[in-house]
């Protein structure tokens, strides 16, 4: 199994320049997995990423490697898949690069629901900007630009891809992480818009701003916040209070938008340019 | 010994995760903070530590696939 992993790994850039007890290499970790169970070869795979602490996966990891500007590794992601359908392509961004710079660009790729994974790992802050909130920051918590505490709420990014259009959406967190191995592989082989939240740790940038300093402390909190939506559904709402759901939360059988284009290639083709 | 687990210490950070959660004590923190294997005897090959560790460092050997 490491084995596995390490043949995915660029290994003299590690070890990487994330911070100790970082979620986003446990996350790293189950992606890499995800592919090597599925035989994916680096050559047919390309990883997309924007800015920020997750993007930094980019380095390390050996596929077809696309770093790109803040926000905007989707619509970059984009224009790869439609000009070669035949590649795998996935995302993997934050909760700040992917549902605030980006948000945009989420909510209209997964209307368009074309062939993409995306890995939004949510670590409630913007780790490498400085410590600012995101849109996914609980309410209450403190950031560097909430110094007594956030006031807004935050907003469930799940429930809005699925509202978006999105044809794949499944949460879990890197403690939970022999399931978000699970929820990856299956996002990865969905045809479709697929999307894997994954709830992880900043210590350095939320954690000591909000009383939870030890990256095991953080896990303990997701291990003891997340319900799967299995379980959810058997238990009275007052139980679901403060928690989050986990597993697959939504599949639909949609249109997959490259397949559609091949449509409008094909018409264009025929005329000959004409208008 | 049933399960070999290796560690790299140069690629380990310390924060503490895999003793944190080994389910049989098997791991502990160093004067650096680094992972040791102080248990060997006690590991089930559960593979968390490994799972779970954000820097690739920790390997446990011996676990069929």
């Amino acid at each position: 199994m490491a084995t596995a992993t390490m043949n995915y790994l660029r290994q003299h850039k590690l070890p990487h320049i994330w911070c100790p007890g970082c979620g986003d290499g446990i996350m790293v970790g189950a992606l890499l997995r995800a592919i090597d169970k599925l035989g994916w070869s680096k050559d047919e795979t390309v990883v997309v990423t924007g800015i920020g602490c997750s993007a930094r996966s980019n380095a390390i990891i050996d596929f077809n490697t696309f770093q790109t500007t803040h926000g905007r590794a989707l619509g970059f992601a984009t224009g790869l898949k439609l000009a070669r359908p035949e590649l795998n392509v996935v995302v993997i961004t934050g909760d700040g690069d992917g549902a605030g710079i980006g948000g945009n660009h989420l909510i209209h790729t997964a209307r368009r629901n074309i062939d993409i994974t995306t890995i939004l790992v949510n670590n409630s802050i913007y780790g490498m900007t400085g410590g600012q909130y995101s849109p996914l920051t609980p309410a209450g918590a403190k950031a560097t630009t909430a110094p007594f505490g956030r006031v807004e709420p935050n907003f469930d990014v799940c429930e809005l891809v699925k509202g978006a259009g999105a044809s794949f959406v499944a949460r879990s967190t890197v403690f939970h992480v022999r399931q978000l191995e699970e929820m990856i592989s299956q996002a990865l082989t969905h045809k479709g818009f697929s999307f894997v939240e994954v709830i992880a740790q900043c210590p350095t940038g939320f954690g000591r701003r909000n009383k939870m300093r030890s990256p095991a402390e953080m896990m303990k909190w997701q291990r003891d916040h997340a319900v799967s939506a299995e379980a959810a559904s058997k238990l009275p709402p007052e139980k679901l209070e403060g928690k989050f759901l986990t597993g697959v939360l939504h599949r639909s059988d949609r249109s997959e938008y490259t397949e559609m284009y091949q449509q409008v290639i094909a018409e264009a083709s025929k005329r000959g340019g004409e208008q | 010994m049933r399960y070999q687990i290796q560690v790299n210490t140069k690629w380990c950070k310390a924060c503490g995760i895999c003793v944190e959660f080994c389910p049989k004590a098997v791991l502990a923190q160093g004067d650096d903070g680094k992972v040791q294997v102080k248990n060997p005897e006690a590991c089930i090959g559960c593979q968390l530590c490994e799972l779970r560790c954000p820097d690739f460092a920790i390997e446990v050997g011996g676990v069929e696939k």
